[in-house]
């Protein structure tokens, strides 16, 4: 599976286990608009970690934070 | 020696004077002026004098109107954080001895808590004559996370609490003070103070107020200063909306501030002071870090010019200085500060190349984007399944909301992992139905042992 594949897989299920309602996912998608929180995030990032074995936010200091779901993606794509 | 007493000389009424300074809700907004010869609280003032006030107002404007009416008239006054749990409020009602309860109308304070006076606090203020009585000294108890689950109270004075605000006379427009936390909680009641005594207007926070809308909000009321937790900054740093605003000052607390979330919010506001600031409900005010990099710098360590002195035993930072709580409350409550006077603020600190820097807590409290979680509340829900022998909750890093709750449990018997994954689900589902979902572990994982320290008490990682 592709790195953005996996990353739309674990979206889902944390939207599902949190139940939240997830907005379309498209790359122009605003995360704050995506129907998850921080917390949401916080777990989705942490099972990225475990999944990917990769969490590219701590891994450098000068990361920039993700607005779109198209950015979050390009964050792992770099640092994989 | 410190003298904790004698140095109280105003109350919050002292500082609401000035033209055009607002308190902003979300929804609605008072003139300051207007309270200094009026009343939120319906005229009853009188009633409350000398009383011991629980403050349970149903939002942060009324609860902000009702500190400033009460203090230096009530006894003492207790501010009810906005998630504390009704099971928890006839203790706190008891050890606090309240005989007088402030709400937003939202419960029936006689019927639900059992106190019979019962004042309601309104955004709209009514014309009041000054009230003659002479002030008091008000106790402000306030909130902190306990080590056993039940929230612990301590008692602060004005004086204590307000201590390390000088005002900035500096400013050559208006300053306009912003938090993202909610001002019932230590962090955002410092703010609270600190837009007070800068002679400053205050635009509060709202729970449940998406986070482009909030930021627009900042920016239409022109907000120049604005605190919160790194967790808080990372949501803005997220948002499309986070240029709307363009502070002056951003302030970071209540969570380990890394070099990333430094960084960004120097690169998104270039034209603001970034810092961050050590404080807890406990210890008070320590210091500010203005130098743009996470950590200390060790030559903190010993006496500051504000009075606060810092040192570093058994790996924690110790504080001492005359803006630490007075003590906890209630029957077989722990001594506050040690015999020396130093507090034990729990932040185990780690020297790194003459820097200190902020590596977790010792007693294995979690701090979830602000929000503290004690191991053992969770703990004690896991092993209430029959299929769990024992648990262990601990902190994993995050870097969103600074750590997650995480749990390793070892069952009564060996299962496949198909039995497995039913059973953690079944943890789980016990979690989300018993904690707030800050506390719902992210991660269970089955482990064949945990480690038990030689007290025989399972070993935690200080980290």
């Amino acid at each position: 599976m592709t790195t953005k594949l996996t990353i739309l897989a674990e979206m889902r299920k944390v939207a599902e286990e949190q139940a939240k309602k997830l907005a379309p996912l498209s790359d122009d998608l605003v995360l704050l608009d995506s129907g998850l929180d921080s917390l949401c995030f916080a777990v989705l990032v942490a099972r990225l970690e475990d999944k990917l074995g990769l969490d590219p936010f701590t891994a450098a200091d000068d990361v920039a934070f993700p607005v779109t779901l198209g950015d979050f993606v390009k964050v792992y794509d770099r640092a994989a | 020696m410190l003298d904790k007493t004698a140095q109280r000389t105003e109350s919050l009424r002292d500082w609401i004077g000035g033209p055009n300074r607002h308190l902003h809700g979300r929804d609605s907004s008072v003139a300051l002026g207007e309270l200094v010869r009026g009343t939120s609280l319906g005229g009853r003032l009188p009633d409350l004098a000398d009383r011991s006030v629980l403050i349970a107002t149903g939002d942060q404007l009324t609860a902000a109107l009702a500190l400033i009416e009460l203090d230096g008239v009530a006894r003492r006054m207790i501010l009810c954080p906005p998630d504390i749990s009704a099971a928890h409020l006839p203790r706190v009602i008891a050890d606090a001895d309240v005989d007088a309860v402030v709400t937003s109308g939202q419960i029936d304070a006689a019927g639900e808590l059992g106190v019979r006076l019962h004042v309601v606090c309104h955004p709209a203020i009514a014309p009041m004559a000054m009230l003659s009585a002479e002030r008091r000294d008000t106790e402000w108890l306030m909130f902190t996370s306990g080590t056993s689950g039940a929230p612990k109270m301590v008692v602060h004075t004005l004086a204590g609490l307000t201590g390390a605000i000088k005002r900035d006379a500096t400013h050559e427009t208006p300053v306009v003070w912003a938090t993202f936390y909610d001002i019932r909680r230590y962090g955002g009641l410092q703010i609270f103070f600190r837009a007070l005594i800068d002679g400053a207007s205050l635009v509060l926070s709202s729970a449940d107020e998406p986070v482009g809308d909030h930021l627009a909000r900042l920016g239409a009321r022109g907000v120049t200063h604005i605190s919160g937790t790194p967790s808080h900054w990372r949501r803005v740093l997220m948002s499309p909306q986070a240029r709307a605003m363009a502070p002056a000052y951003v302030r970071l607390s209540g969570e380990i501030a890394d070099q990333t979330v430094l960084d960004n919010l120097a690169a998104m506001y270039p034209q603001a002071r970034v810092g961050h600031a050590y404080a807890s409900t406990e210890a008070g005010v320590g210091f500010d870090v203005n130098d743009g990099r996470a950590g200390f710098p060790a030559s903190l360590i010993g006496r500051l010019p504000s009075g606060v002195e810092l040192k570093v035993e058994d790996g924690t930072l110790r504080m001492r200085s005359n803006r630490t709580a007075l003590h906890y409350i209630g029957p077989g409550a722990p001594a506050l500060a040690a015999d020396d006077g130093f507090v034990d603020t729990g932040d185990l600190v780690e020297l790194r190349d003459g820097r200190y820097y902020f590596i977790g807590r010792r007693n294995g409290v979690i701090n979830v984007g602000g929000l503290k979680v004690n191991p053992e509340e969770v703990e004690a829900v896991i092993n209430r399944h029959p299929q769990v022998r024992m648990s262990l909750v601990r902190a994993r890093k995050n870097p969103i909301t600074g750590a997650l709750v995480v749990a390793d449990v070892v069952l009564r018997a060996e299962a496949g992992p198909a039995q497995v994954d039913a059973l953690t689900g079944e943890i789980l589902q016990l979690c989300r139905d018993d904690l707030p979902k800050h506390k719902v572990p992210a991660a269970i994982r089955v482990v064949p042992s945990l480690a038990v320290a030689a007290s025989g008490k399972l070993a935690r990682q200080s980290a």
